[in-house]
This record gives C-alpha cells, sequence and structure tokens, in this order.
C-alpha cells in the first residue's frame, strides 16, 4: 500500500532528513483548535501527525494526555467528530495522520464500518495501544481491505520472539517505546534504544520511530540519529494545556515543533 | 469447563491480553510460571499450608436457622469468608500471588484496591513475606474506607490516592497498571479480581475456587444432597466464582450472581452490568461494560465501593450468555436492609458487598419450598463499613 505514510518516509529518506511525529489530544481544546494546530505544526516542520482519540481510561498515558483526553471529552470531542475533522482537514493538506486510539473506541463502532470510516476520511494508519499483534485479528482484515497500515509498538522488554512478530505484523512503521513507562515518562538510558533499534532493524525493513519521553529538542536530536523518526506527545500537549486561554497558543506550539526539527537536522 | 480459557486467554469470546506491549512479555512470564507452579508439590504444599495456619481455613459453612425461619422458605447457609483472616476472601487469592512473586524473584508488589479489602489482604501477605507493597485506591474510595486506609498504613504498605476520572476502584486499575508498565521488572501486581489480561482472570478464579470445592463437600456431609441455589454478589467477581466454579457440572444447581443495582437501573447510577451494558474492552479484558454509544466508560455508583466497578470478569460474560448463571441486581437501599437483618438475625455484619447476596436470598428464599437448600456466599464481614453506614444514618460515632 503505497500511501501518504510510505512516501513521506520515502521522501525524507530521499533528503537525508527524520521523520517528526507530532502528538495531538483531538478535541483539545476544541476541534477547530486541532485542526489549525495541524496545519500550522506541519508549516513548523512537522513531517507526520498522530492524531489522538480521547479514551475515559487510557491505561498507555500519562498524566498529561489523560488530561488532555479528559478536556477533549469534556468538549464534546467524539470519534465520528474526529473523523470528520480530518476529512475537513484533507481539503487543506496533504500531511500523513495517524490514529491513536484504544480498541473500545473501535469495538464500538465496529471494526469495519471504523476502517471503512477512517479511510474514506483520509486517515493513513492505526496505532492501538492497548491492542497487541496477538489480539489485533478482528481488526486485521477490515484494516487490510480499507488498505489502513496497522502500526505496533515494540517495547524494551519485548523478547526476540515477540520482536519478530511485531516486526511482521507491523505496517507503515514500527513504534520503537523507548522506555519502560507511560507516555510523558523522563527518557533514559539512550544506549538501550540503539541496541534495540539494531536488533529491530535484523528483522524489519519497516522505519523505525520512536516515542514515549522524548521532550526536548536535545532528546529528539539524540534520537533521531538512531531512529527514521521521532514522536513527541506530552511536550507537545502540555504547551497546549498551559496556553489554553492564550489566543498565541498555536504559534507557542508551532515555535516548540520548530525547535524540535530544527535539532533534527542532519549535520 | 475446567478447559477454560483456552490457550489465548479467552472465555469464548471474552477475556484475553489487551494491554500494552510493554506488559505481554510479563504477562506470558507470568502465565509460564503460574503453570508450573500448579503442577509444583511444593508451591501446592505452601499454599494449603499458609491457607490452613494462617488464613483459617476450611472456613464454615453456617446454617442460618432464625434467617431461614424469619424468611420463611429454603433453608439458608452461609459460607463463613468473612471469617477468613483480613475478614474477606481477597487473601486467597493474595497469599497464592505473593507465593508466586516469591517464585518470581519479585520482592515489591502493587495491587489496586475499591473497598479495601483487596489491599488490606495484600498489604497483610506482604508484610508476613517481608515484601515491599504500594496500593493505589481512589481518593473517593479513601474517604469510604478510612479504616482500611489506615490497616494498610499500619501493615506497612504505602497507599497511594489516585485523583483521576471517577476516584474509585477502575482508576485505581489503570494506575495500577502504570506502575506496573514502569517498574515491571522488578514488580509483581496482584490484581484483586477475576478481571484483567490473562492469566489473571483464570489464576484469580483457581485462587478463589476453594470456597466452593469446601462449600461442596460441607454441604453434602451436612445435607446428603446439592444444594439448590447459590447466591453471591459480582463486583469483578471473584468470590462468585470462587464459590460457582466446583459446581459448574452440576447442572441442577442453580446459580445467581448479584450486581449492584444503586439508585436503581433506571436511575444510570449503578454498576449492573448485564442489565446495563454491553461488550467491550476495558483494562486488558474484553468483557461486559457500562459505556456510552462511543464506547467511553460510564461512571457507577454503589453504596458498595467493592461493586462499584464498570465492567465485570469475562468468564462472567461467558456464563451470562449461557444462561448457566442468572444475574440480577440489590440496589443500596435493599443491601442496607439485607445489612440490618443479617446483623439482627443472626448476629453477623456482613461486608456492605456481601449484603447485596444476602438481599437477594431475602427475595428468593420465601418463593421456595423449606426442603430447598441455599448457599450464599459471605464474602467478608462488615466491620469497614460500620463508620460509612453510621455516617449515613446521621450517627456520629
Amino acid at each position: 500500500m503505497s500511501g501518504r505514510l510510505e512516501t513521506k518516509f520515502k521522501q525524507l529518506r530521499d533528503k537525508g532528513e527524520k521523520a517528526l511525529i507530532a502528538y495531538l489530544m483531538a478535541g483539545d481544546p476544541g476541534l477547530a483548535e486541532t485542526e489549525q494546530l495541524v496545519v500550522a505544526l506541519e508549516q513548523a516542520g512537522a513531517d507526520i501527525i498522530e492524531l489522538g482519540v480521547p479514551f475515559s481510561d487510557p491505561i498507555a498515558d500519562g498524566p498529561v494526555i489523560q488530561q488532555a483526553a479528559e478536556r477533549a471529552l469534556k468538549s464534546g470531542t467524539s470519534l465520528r467528530k474526529i473523523l470528520d475533522s480530518v476529512k475537513s482537514l484533507r481539503q487543506r493538506t496533504e500531511i500523513p495522520i495517524v490514529l491513536m486510539l484504544y480498541y473500545n473506541s473501535i469495538h464500538a463502532m465496529g471494526c469495519e464500518e471504523f476502517c471503512r470510516a477512517a479511510k474514506a476520511a483520509g486517515v493513513d494508519g492505526l496505532i492501538v495501544p492497548d491492542m497487541p499483534p496477538d489480539e489485533a485479528e478482528p481488526l486485521k482484515k477490515p484494516a487490510d481491505a480499507a488498505g489502513l497500515p496497522l502500526i505496533f509498538l515494540l517495547a524494551p522488554t519485548s523478547t526476540p520472539s515477540r520482536r519478530k512478530l511485531v516486526a511482521e505484523e507491523s505496517h507503515g512503521f514500527v513504534y520503537y517505546v523507548s522506555l519502560t513507562g507511560i507516555t510523558g515518562s523522563k527518557l533514559n538510558n539512550v544506549g538501550d534504544i540503539h541496541d534495540n533499534i539494531k536488533k529491530l532493524r535484523k528483522v524489519s525493513a519497516s522505519p523505525v520511530a520512536v516515542g514515549f519521553g522524548v521532550a526536548t529538542p536535545e532528546d529528539a536530536a539524540q534520537v533521531s540519529k538512531m531512529a527514521d523518526g521521532v514522536i513527541v506527545g506530552s511536550a507537545i500537549v502540555k504547551r497546549i494545556a498551559s496556553h489554553q486561554q492564550d489566543p498565541a497558543m498555536i504559534s507557542h506550539v508551532a515555535e516548540f515543533v520548530r525547535s524540535l526539527k530544527a535539532a533534527m537536522a542532519p549535520a | 469447563m475446567s478447559m477454560l480459557p483456552d490457550n489465548h486467554g479467552r472465555f469464548g469470546s471474552y477475556g484475553g491480553r489487551y494491554v500494552p506491549e510493554t506488559l505481554m512479555p510479563a504477562l506470558l512470564e507470568l502465565e509460564e510460571e503460574y503453570a508450573n507452579a500448579k503442577k509444583d508439590r511444593r508451591f501446592q504444599t505452601d499454599l494449603a499450608y499458609y491457607l490452613k495456619q494462617y488464613v483459617g481455613r476450611p472456613t464454615s459453612l453456617y446454617r442460618a436457622d432464625r434467617l431461614t425461619k424469619k424468611l420463611g422458605g429454603a433453608k439458608i447457609y452461609l459460607k463463613r469468608e468473612d471469617l477468613c483472616h483480613t475478614g474477606a476472601h481477597k487473601i486467597n487469592n493474595a497469599i497464592g500471588q505473593v507465593l508466586l512473586a516469591l517464585r518470581m524473584k519479585k520482592r515489591r508488589i502493587i495491587a489496586e484496591t475499591g473497598a479495601g479489602q483487596h489491599g488490606v489482604a495484600t498489604a497483610t501477605a506482604a508484610a508476613m513475606f517481608g515484601l515491599q507493597c504500594e496500593i493505589y485506591m481512589g481518593t473517593e474510595d479513601m474517604q469510604r474506607q478510612a479504616l482500611n486506609v489506615y490497616r494498610m498504613r499500619l501493615l506497612g504498605a504505602t497507599v497511594t490516592g489516585v485523583d483521576a476520572g471517577s476516584r474509585t476502584l477502575k482508576d485505581a486499575i489503570s494506575e495500577a497498571m502504570r506502575d506496573w508498565t514502569t517498574n515491571v521488572r522488578t514488580t509483581h501486581y496482584i490484581l484483586g479480581s477475576v478481571l484483567g489480561a490473562h492469566p489473571y482472570p483464570m489464576m484469580i478464579r483457581d485462587f478463589q475456587a476453594i470456597i466452593g470445592r469446601e462449600a461442596r463437600k460441607q454441604i453434602l456431609s451436612a445435607e446428603k444432597r446439592l444444594p439448590n441455589y447459590l447466591v453471591a454478589c459480582v463486583g469483578g467477581g471473584s468470590n462468585s466464582i470462587g464459590l460457582f466454579h466446583a459446581f459448574l457440572r452440576d447442572t441442577k444447581v442453580k446459580m445467581i450472581g448479584v450486581e449492584a443495582g444503586g439508585l436503581g437501573i433506571e436511575s444510570g447510577k449503578h454498576a449492573a452490568r448485564f442489565s446495563g451494558g454491553k461488550t467491550g474492552v476495558l483494562q486488558g479484558t474484553m468483557t461486559y461494560l457500562l459505556q456510552d454509544e462511543n464506547g467511553q466508560i460510564n461512571l457507577t455508583h454503589s453504596v458498595s465501593a467493592g461493586l462499584d466497578y464498570a465492567a465485570v470478569g469475562p468468564e462472567h460474560s461467558l456464563y451470562h450468555d449461557r444462561g448457566r448463571i442468572k444475574y440480577t441486581y440489590a440496589t443500596d437501599a435493599e443491601a442496607l436492609a439485607a445489612f440490618d437483618l443479617l446483623a439482627r438475625e443472626e448476629g453477623i455484619v456482613p461486608a456492605l458487598e456481601s449484603a447485596h447476596a444476602i438481599a437477594e436470598v431475602v427475595k428468593l428464599a420465601p418463593k421456595l419450598k423449606k426442603s430447598q437448600l441455599i448457599i450464599v456466599n459471605l464474602s467478608g464481614r462488615g466491620d469497614k463499613d460500620v463508620q460509612q453506614v453510621a455516617k449515613m444514618r446521621g450517627v456520629e460515632l
């Protein structure tokens, strides 16, 4: 499937660049702002947008994303409205958009209907943090049929056999979780990340993006030396949270994203 | 039925392992370790020793004559899990899992707790084996169950309040899962009910199934026949599956699980998953959930913190669909009336959770013949609830 995601990684590879993947909680503070943010962050250097779908009980997320989800739910955000937003964004931008959502949100809509609707809206991939490949069967077929890559997570605790499983099942890219922990934890042991990515490359030809704990331009610079993509979530969401009432919120966040991308520039 | 779950941790279409990849290796390790322990005679001997000498098993099967007479129908027996050390059935599982943690050389224990009974049981077992222990508890529950909070601290555990979401059991489980994800290499998570990802629902059922094995022997010895009905309350569903499991093949034995009806189903303020829920995935498992049309988990309500949870154990979902177990509910008011009734008629103050089961017996027994038998699981004692009940009635202690 040669979609926006694959094309983007190829373009970046040709230029010798790494992908900056910016996470936004859809609907925080509102979907109108989310749409503006997507466009602004693309202009600031984001290569791919990871759009979080708010869930009431996000077990893989730390307090920053949890609170963003609470705000988004309070503002009336739902999966269907998010898909409408993606559809309207598609009139303005071709930036690859992957959804990060918990399995129950998909289950409530139904796997088939969800995959059709997501593809039709212009979504380019799915990350489901509480769905390891072992449980993916009901989603695989409809995702395949719709041409939606399923992106699986690999963890520092993954054994060689699980590494192989994740590598085989993951499409679009492999999401390497940089630490044993939840989103927004502090990045530690960069050596470990390096070793694990090396092992992953032996069993996978897919691009590797690293997330959880990448918070500063320095982190992004370090990680971009080893991986094909750098995912920044909580650090962005935190800035949105602290500028909720500020008319310059979008430019603040865009400025931060610009600094991340600049730090990732090839030497 | 003893072959359930299958190799993927499935009870029919329920159960499974819906967790972040970081936890998958730990769950696989736990599954393997538990399988080994099950076959290991030394593990079984150790477990049996602690259950007998420390917990005080077997618990008695008590014939409640005055309650029987008062209700004027079937003969009622109480399975007295309230007599276990720490005052509830939760210790059966806590001891089993602490022994497993020791086998896995994990010296740090974490757990969630709702009513505080599982937290107290875990803190107790951890203290007995000298393990470090941290308990997560919603701040709303900490208020409702202040006595148990202090008990856990006396036992050397750290009690960490969870101030997210509804500030009850569900949020405590999420926070414990986050801790486990972060510290998985050194820490064992002792989940308290037949919930969460495989192998927890299977393993916890196995540790609690001793309740039914004992009860089956005891009733056969006392009455020379099997009971007509088993009744137990269902929060996550560990005391009920514990009682029911040994009787599942006895097709003539009817089983009733009692959920928390809160202020009534129509009020929306309840925790009756089988009356108002549909299937979905929460905290690692596919099961019946209280959720809205977008799959967001609903806030629940019950006077009893131990039943106040949006999901039910996946094995229960299967038996519900098959019709093997009938599920009903008791409201807060019915449970409180049953709380008083058991205290006055039998001199036993039940936990508010168990009072829901008694409330069902109040409805059921008069409809049955005097020759029929009911066993109700008295899953815990009510000391922890005395303060809350007094407060609700405006009594200052």
